[in-house]
């Protein structure tokens, strides 16, 4: 397990290094002055050279990436350059909003795609699996923010049942933060949970095939109880591979969501960086993004090897 | 098996995987998914020419008298909030969604394919060094690149492209990769080395017309990931830029007009499903036709 889990571990160390300064270049490096974007090309160049070595930005390049670097380690990710506060504390107040919202999305989508996918491989080229699998193939089509779009006609112009946007917050409780995340929730979901339907319904049916699938059923086993005993167990695994895929697909969702519901979370907060050109709220907001989906995939390598034990062996 | 020996033998024995003639198109037609996605995406094709030479009405011209106009004869599907007409928006914003998706995923597929060809075929660090490159990519989805260049380079198709295709390399990388170890591993490779072919010739002659059904196949299906991304990307203004049409732009505008005309928010979104729905169906069907061994396996 140990030289398993080390490798993993400095793989996803390299890769975080790699995807920060590849933004701090992107972000920092190409675009000449930040100091010159913030105040616009007919800024007198005193102005632009004292807020030059305000921000910092008259410092060599790899001085500024280590500071950034370092700041990263304990939390002190510098202020905005347009509101002057802490930028660590601008993330911190969206993501009491981001990180609900794909969590949620995400639930929905395993609830939806196991349910279908397993439905569909139990009752394998019946009618119920070709119309469930068509629904699939158009949910596959569809853009998700034009389905959060069509959502907002349904629910909220023609039924007037939930608000077409805007958070309600966590302070009168969880229930009016959850209903007003619903929308935004099942319009990134169901989206997902269509692909992951598909990779669900062909795992499952592929070990459907296996021998022991055969031996559980010759030894008195019934349908069902192979099927959540054994054959589950076995399907997980293409199954999380593409979980772990859909998470980046998820955030940069929420990106784009956000936007649908006019949510104050970290999506409209990258844009309104951008609009701004506060770079350094924009870079620290793209690195989390990036981390996030660094993380979670070095987490689904984690669970194979628990889910299992096979993999570690043949990585070792 | 019987493993062909000679290079020229070798040569021989792919020519009926690459592309059989006269059955393919008998069993395409045959094939449902095939033909359904074929029709969509020729439909949408067919859009996007069509707004080079006619459309009902001119897609830029601005007329405030007649903004959102019902459905009518004069305007079929009726005008948005600046008078223009939407069949004609429809129509010149296929051009820009299939500009881009071309563009796009041609960036994918010619430098996916290149590091996915060198990878196979000189294994060892430069293989390890291209997977974990491209491992890395799928860090940063479309959106995200497209942040950071329009950060500091300013929204627009050129945004949009770029941000879309360097997204799209991976995935080639590892579809290319994938397929062309598994040729490598074959007979008639071996006898082509024994033939004295180096590893670039053997690349261009047995590997690349061998794993070329696979990769039209996924360009098909990357073609698809490409309109939805630029769709996603023109909606958040990152991508291209008014008065030039898009069908995200459509959306984004239509949605602060929800209450007033809710079908100007469906149309833009149902021509970017169809479009995706064809290319989809038309890939899955393309991977029947031309790999039956995988068809069986499904």
């Amino acid at each position: 397990m140990s030289v398993f889990f080390l490798r993993r571990v400095l793989t996803l160390v390299a890769t975080l290094f790699a995807a920060s300064l590849i933004i701090f270049l992107v972000l920092d490096a190409l675009p000449g002055n930040a100091a010159q974007m913030l105040m616009g090309a007919d800024a007198s160049p005193d102005a632009v050279r004292a807020l030059t070595v305000k921000l910092g930005l008259d410092q060599p390049l790899t001085v500024r990436y280590l500071l950034w670097i370092e700041g990263m380690a304990v939390g002190d990710l510098g202020n905005s350059y347009v509101y002057g506060t802490p930028v660590a504390g601008l993330i911190a107040e969206r993501l009491v909003l981001t990180i609900p919202l794909a969590i949620m999305s995400m639930l929905i989508t395993v609830v939806l795609a196991l349910a279908a996918g397993i439905y569909t491989a139990a009752n394998h080229n019946k009618l119920g699996d070709v119309g469930v699998m068509s629904l699939t193939q158009v949910g596959i089509a569809l853009p998700n923010f034009w389905f959060a779009i069509l959502l907002i006609l349904l629910f909220s112009v023609k039924l007037q049942l939930l608000s077409a946007g805007g958070f309600a917050g966590w302070d009168d409780g969880i229930w009016p933060g959850i209903r007003s995340l619903l929308l935004p929730a099942i319009s990134l979901a169901v989206v997902q949970a269509a692909i992951l339907a598909r990779v669900t319904r062909s795992a499952v049916l592929e070990v459907l095939r296996e021998d022991f699938v055969r031996t559980a059923r010759a030894k008195g086993l019934g349908k069902r109880e192979v099927l959540w005993r054994h054959v589950l167990r076995n399907a997980m695994i293409p199954v999380m591979t593409v979980m772990g895929l859909q998470f980046a697909n998820l955030l940069a969702g929420t990106i784009v969501i956000e936007n649908v519901f006019y949510l104050p979370g970290l999506g409209r907060l990258i844009f309104q960086s951008i609009a701004n050109r506060d770079l350094i709220v924009v870079r620290n907001c793209v690195m989390l993004l990036a981390a996030m989906v660094v993380t979670v995939n070095f987490v689904v390598d984690m669970l194979y090897a628990f889910i299992d034990p096979r993999i570690k062996v043949s990585n070792l | 098996m019987s493993a062909p020996l000679t290079a020229s033998a070798a040569t021989a024995a792919i020519a009926p995987g690459a592309m059989p003639a006269t059955g393919f198109w008998r069993r395409a037609l045959r094939h449902r998914s095939f033909v359904l996605g074929a029709v969509l995406s020729l439909s949408v094709l067919g859009a996007a020419l069509l707004s080079l030479v006619w459309t009902p009405w001119s897609a830029t011209d601005i007329d405030i008298a007649s903004k959102l106009r019902p459905p009518s004869a004069a305007h079929w599907l009726g005008t948005d909030v600046l008078g223009r007409d939407i069949v004609s928006l429809l129509l010149v914003g296929a051009r820009s969604t299939i500009l881009v998706g071309v563009i796009a995923v041609g960036i994918g597929l010619s430098f996916g394919v290149c590091l996915g060809l060198v990878a196979a075929a000189r294994k060892g660090w430069t293989e390890e060094l291209i997977m974990r490159m491209s491992d890395f990519t799928f860090a940063f989805p479309a959106v995200l690149s497209a942040i950071m260049l329009a950060a500091v380079a300013g929204p627009g198709m050129v945004t949009s492209i770029t941000a879309i295709g360097i997204f799209q390399i991976p995935t080639f990388v590892r579809v290319t990769r994938g397929s062309a170890n598994a040729i490598w591993a074959r007979e008639f490779v071996l006898a082509a080395r024994a033939a004295g072919k180096g590893s670039f010739r053997i690349t261009i002659e047995h590997v690349l017309p061998n794993i070329l059904s696979i990769l039209i196949v996924q360009a098909t299906i990357q073609f698809a990931l490409a309109i939805l991304a630029e769709a996603a990307l023109s909606y958040l203004g990152l991508g291209t830029q008014p008065p030039q049409p898009s069908w995200g732009r459509m959306l984004n505008d239509a949605q602060t007009l929800l209450f007033q005309s809710p079908m100007l928010a469906v149309y833009p979104g149902a021509a970017i499903a169809i479009a995706v729905l064809g290319l989809n169906l038309l890939g899955d069907g393309l991977r029947d036709l031309l790999d039956p061994r995988l068809a069986r396996e499904r």
